[in-house]
Parts: C-alpha cells; sequence; structure tokens
C-alpha cells in the first residue's frame, strides 16, 4: 500500500529501504518498510517527512536536530559512528531507525 | 598394540590389570605365563621407587613438588583425592600421559592401596618415564595420616540422570552443569520475559533464580506470563513463580524479592547475583538496573518487546557497551508506550525471554559469543532476525571515562524533566 506510494522524486535515482519501528508505524500507515529515495540519511528522511510529516514530529525537536534517543543505523552500523546525517546511502541499503522500547513485565510506574 | 584391560578385585582394592595373553612378546618374556597377582607386585617393587605420604607431604610443599597423578577410577576420586592431583583412571594412563608430563618430569602415582599405583608405574617406566614412584598404601594411608584431600563437587546420581543432556555438550559438561548449579541469577519482573527465562533456567538448573516483581497475576498475563497458573490469579508474581519453578525443578532455591526495585534497594537486592536479566517494561527500571550493573559489575542481559518486535543485548560492565551507549537517553512517555498500553504478541515473550536464558547461561559458562556489542532486533511479523553493531561510547554519561555514575530521579528523568520536555510535542 504505503509502499507502493511514489514520493516526490528529486534526490536522483537511489532509492532505499527504510525499517520504521512499531512506535511509529501508526504514522506511516501500518506499514514495516518504505522505499525512499536519497542518497544520504538526511535525504532519505527528508523524503520520508515530505510523505509522512508525522513522523518528523516524532524524531525532530523544535531545534530541528534529531532527538538523542531515536537511533539511525545504515545496515547495521549506528550513523553516529559513520557520516552522522550526511552517511551515503546506496540502492541496497536499510536505514533504520530505533527507538528504544521499555516494554516486558508489567510493573507498575 | 592393543591390549584390553580388566576389571579385578583383590580384597580391598580394585586392580585394573592387563592379562598376560595380550602383552606384547618382548613383555611376554619377561613375565612368565604363570605368574601370580602377588609375583606380578613384587616384581613391580624391585622397578619402581616408593614413596612414603609423609615424604610425599612434606615434597608437594616444596617448589619442586612432583606431578602427582591418581588413577583410581572415577567413583574413588569423587571421594576424595590429594590437593593438586590430576586425575588418569588407570585404563587411560598410557593412552593419556603424553598429555600430562614429559618423560623426565618427576611423577608419583597413587591409588587407593598402592598396587594399582605401582603396576601402572612399571609401564610408564617402560614406556620411558623414568622418574616414577608409587605412594606405599596409597590415598588410604593418605588419608589416615591426616592429609589434607580434596572432595570435588560432584553432581548426585540425580542430577547427573536430569541433566544427562548438559553434560552430554562438551562446552557445558559436569564442570559446567556444577557452574549453573553454583550460579545465582536475578530476574527483574516474573512477566513475559521472566516467565520463560525463569522456567528454561530452573530446568537448567540454575541453582539460585530471584524473581523481583512487586505485581500479582492477573488473568491478562496469562496470554503469556507462562510461569503463572489461572488458579494463581491474584497470588504475588513472585511468589507464584516460586511455586512453578519448585515444582519443575527441586535443586532450585528460589529468593522471592516482593517489591519494587528503586534506587534504594537496588543494590541490596543484586548484591550476590552473578547475572541480571533485565525484563522490566519501563525506563526508569531500565534505565536504574543499567546504572547499577556498572557500579556493581554484575552482567545485565537486555530484552525489551513490544507488538509484534523485541530486542536483546548483552551489557558487560566496561567490557563492551552499557545500555546508555546504545540509548544515552529514553524516549518521551508517548514514545514508549508499554505492552498494557499497545500489546503484545504473547509468543514473542517466549522468543525473546529464552534467548535472555541463552545469554544468561553463556555468560555463567563462559562459552559462545554473547550479544554483547550487538543488538538483535527479531521482528516475529517479517521472521526476521537484524543484528545491530553497538560499540562503547567514548563519551558515555554512564561508562565513560568522564563519567560520574550516581543515582538519579529516573521517574522524573524519564518524564522528561528538565531534558527534552520541550520537545514532546506530539
Amino acid at each position: 500500500m504505503v509502499r507502493g506510494r511514489r514520493p516526490p522524486l528529486g534526490f536522483g535515482e537511489r532509492v532505499s529501504t527504510v525499517r520504521v519501528p512499531p512506535v511509529l508505524r501508526g504514522a506511516v500507515g501500518g506499514v514495516r518498510e518504505l522505499s525512499m529515495p536519497g542518497a544520504t540519511v538526511s535525504e532519505v528522511l527528508a523524503s520520508l517527512y515530505a510523505v509522512h510529516p508525522e513522523v518528523r514530529a516524532q524524531l525532530v525537536g523544535n531545534d530541528g536536530e534529531l532527538h538523542r534517543y531515536v537511533n539511525i543505523y545504515v545496515n547495521d552500523e549506528d550513523v553516529r559512528l559513520l557520516g552522522w546525517l550526511d552517511t551515503p546511502v546506496a540502492e541496497s541499503d536499510t536505514v533504520l531507525i530505533l527507538p528504544a522500547m521499555a516494554g516486558g513485565a508489567t510493573l507498575p510506574r | 598394540m592393543a591390549t584390553t584391560a580388566y576389571d579385578v578385585v583383590v580384597g580391598e582394592e580394585k586392580s585394573i590389570i592387563t592379562p598376560v595373553f595380550s602383552v606384547s612378546v618382548e613383555t611376554q618374556m619377561e613375565i612368565e605365563m604363570a605368574q601370580s597377582y602377588q609375583d606380578l607386585l613384587a616384581a613391580a617393587r624391585e622397578e619402581v621407587p616408593e614413596i612414603q605420604v609423609a615424604d610425599l607431604a612434606d615434597r608437594l610443599s616444596r617448589s619442586d613438588a612432583p606431578i602427582v597423578i591418581d588413577v583410581r577410577e572415577q567413583s574413588e576420586w569423587d571421594e576424595g583425592h590429594v590437593p593438586g592431583a590430576v586425575h588418569v583412571p588407570r585404563g587411560y594412563l598410557e593412552s593419556r600421559i603424553a598429555g600430562i608430563a614429559r618423560p623426565d618430569d618427576a611423577l608419583v602415582l597413587m591409588c587407593a592401596g598402592g598396587f594399582r599405583s605401582l603396576l601402572a608405574a612399571r609401564n610408564l617406566r617402560e614406556m620411558g618415564y623414568d622418574n616414577v614412584e608409587s605412594v606405599a598404601g596409597g590415598f588410604t594411608r593418605w588419608k589416615q595420616a591426616g592429609n589434607d584431600y580434596d572432595v570435588p563437587q560432584t553432581l548426585t546420581p540425580d542430577q547427573r540422570s536430569r541433566y544427562s543432556r548438559h553434560t552430554l555438550i562438551p562446552e557445558v559438561g559436569e564442570a559446567g552443569q556444577l557452574k549453573l548449579l553454583g550460579a545465582k541469577v536475578l530476574l527483574i519482573g516474573a512477566g513475559g520475559l521472566g516467565s520463560p527465562a525463569a522456567y528454561y533456567l530452573a530446568a537448567a538448573g540454575v541453582g539460585t533464580i530471584g524473581l523481583v516483581d512487586d505485581d500479582v497475576v492477573d488473568a491478562s498475563n496469562l496470554q503469556r506470563q507462562i510461569i503463572h497458573t489461572t488458579d494463581r490469579v491474584g497470588m504475588l508474581k513472585a511468589e507464584s513463580g516460586k511455586i512453578a519453578i519448585e515444582a519443575l525443578n527441586p535443586d532450585v532455591t528460589v529468593n522471592v524479592h516482593a517489591t519494587r526495585i528503586n534506587r534504594d534497594n537496588v543494590l541490596d537486592i543484586i548484591s550476590g547475583y552473578d547475572v541480571i536479566v533485565d525484563g522490566a517494561d519501563n525506563f526508569p527500571t531500565r534505565y536504574l538496573l543499567a546504572d547499577a550493573s556498572l557500579m556493581t559489575r554484575i552482567p545485565l542481559v537486555h530484552a525489551s518487546i513490544l507488538r509484534f518486535e523485541g530486542h536483546a543485548s548483552v551489557f558487560l560492565p566496561y567490557d563492551g557497551p552499557c545500555y546508555r551507549c546504545l540509548f544515552p537517553e529514553p524516549p518521551p512517555p508517548d514514545l514508549a508506550p508499554s505492552c498494557g498500553e499497545a500489546g503484545v504478541l504473547g509468543v514473542l515473550c517466549g522468543v525473546m525471554g529464552n534467548i535472555q536464558a541463552t545469554e544468561a547461561i553463556k555468560v555463567i559458562l563462559g562459552i559462545g559469543d554473547t550479544l554483547s556489542g550487538r543488538l538483535l532486533v527479531y521482528d516475529a511479523l517479517g521472521m526476521t532476525f537484524t543484528e545491530l553493531k553497538v560499540r562503547r561510547d567514548p563519551n558515555c554519561p554512564a561508562c565513560g571515562p568522564d563519567a560520574h555514575l550516581e543515582f538519579r530521579d529516573y521517574d522524573a528523568w524519564c518524564a522528561g524533566v528538565g531534558r527534552h520536555l520541550d520537545s514532546v510535542n506530539v
């Protein structure tokens, strides 16, 4: 469904896979993965925000920076250890968005 | 040349002798066909020097102590042996000696009464081990003379049977099983993750399991919290878990901690445990445990679950990344729903809780590659396991060189007080 919807292009032909965590799936129509164009992480995220603006509201603070509690990986590497948002993204790469999850036993808060 | 060994009981001493019809031609010429056991011993005494237990005790206290090889059977060794002795049953001595000693090493062989060791020493001399002696009177006399001896911890016959599928695995073996029986694992939460972890750790024979949970069993728990039962709804989860574990394996001691873990009691609760299994459902508890694990250097086995997705990792204090290297700050509450709010597939708990149990066992046994340095992300819907690299953050606020580790008000911190409150805008 959403996966087939073509996002506005403008970043060349490079299209990578974005994996969406459970807590953000509501903001992207319930899918686990989307195809998004972009040559860098920031371009891929910009493509994602263009189609699903709600995601931006959850990932980016008022200062325009990604929240510290959100980890972004290109394949299995944390972009904090690569080129941060300028990390290049290739056609076959997966960009994974990963906020921490708390779930386990139901200990009362 | 293959020889067949026979167990022969002579007097008090069980002895393994090699029948004359199967020894080599050269040896056969030396040993008369009609030689009796007594003759054989007498011949061996002429070749092999005997050492008295007092001399052995004296020599063992010196720096040039000989290697003591105990050639008795397993059951005899298990009842006690000379400290530092190497155990090689008589039947395996010739085939294993090369891995234990060089021909010029000083060796002292010991059995129960001094006969088997005498014959065994003679064989070693034939193999070129010239510096071999036999303990006169054997271990029996050693013990009678009041010398120290070790009684190794062993599995009981019941335990040998119960854990036989473990002890068959070379990486576990009897020594590993004894480690598990001596290990103490603390489970934070006797819920979705804690239930399968507790069950399998108990079945595996982890000797002490602590259950930290102040909640009571609710009917809505039973879809995934398999350690509880319908007739125990309303009971404290830690008590209910204790009943289930004790029914499964009486070897396990269960410590019930029916309390909410917090910064005032965490150090008291976790001290003495070898591994902490984190099955909490909220960030304040997770960050508290991360800090407490670093303070006490107790490994932390992590898992978290939501809907169809699970995360798992292992945090070895100062020996790998910690939880805060991975997630420096908790998300705001609206991005951190609990399973009570968002739901969770019951079976997912089984998968993730058992990954935790697996990792706890590996940490205890010191085997394999744990998830330290890796975050395993399991997606039950896609049935995919994805591994993400987790590196130690040199600037980690918890385990970095400049970190000032102290407990904080985790509830307020996780609620965003003084932190990211202004950005919680959705």
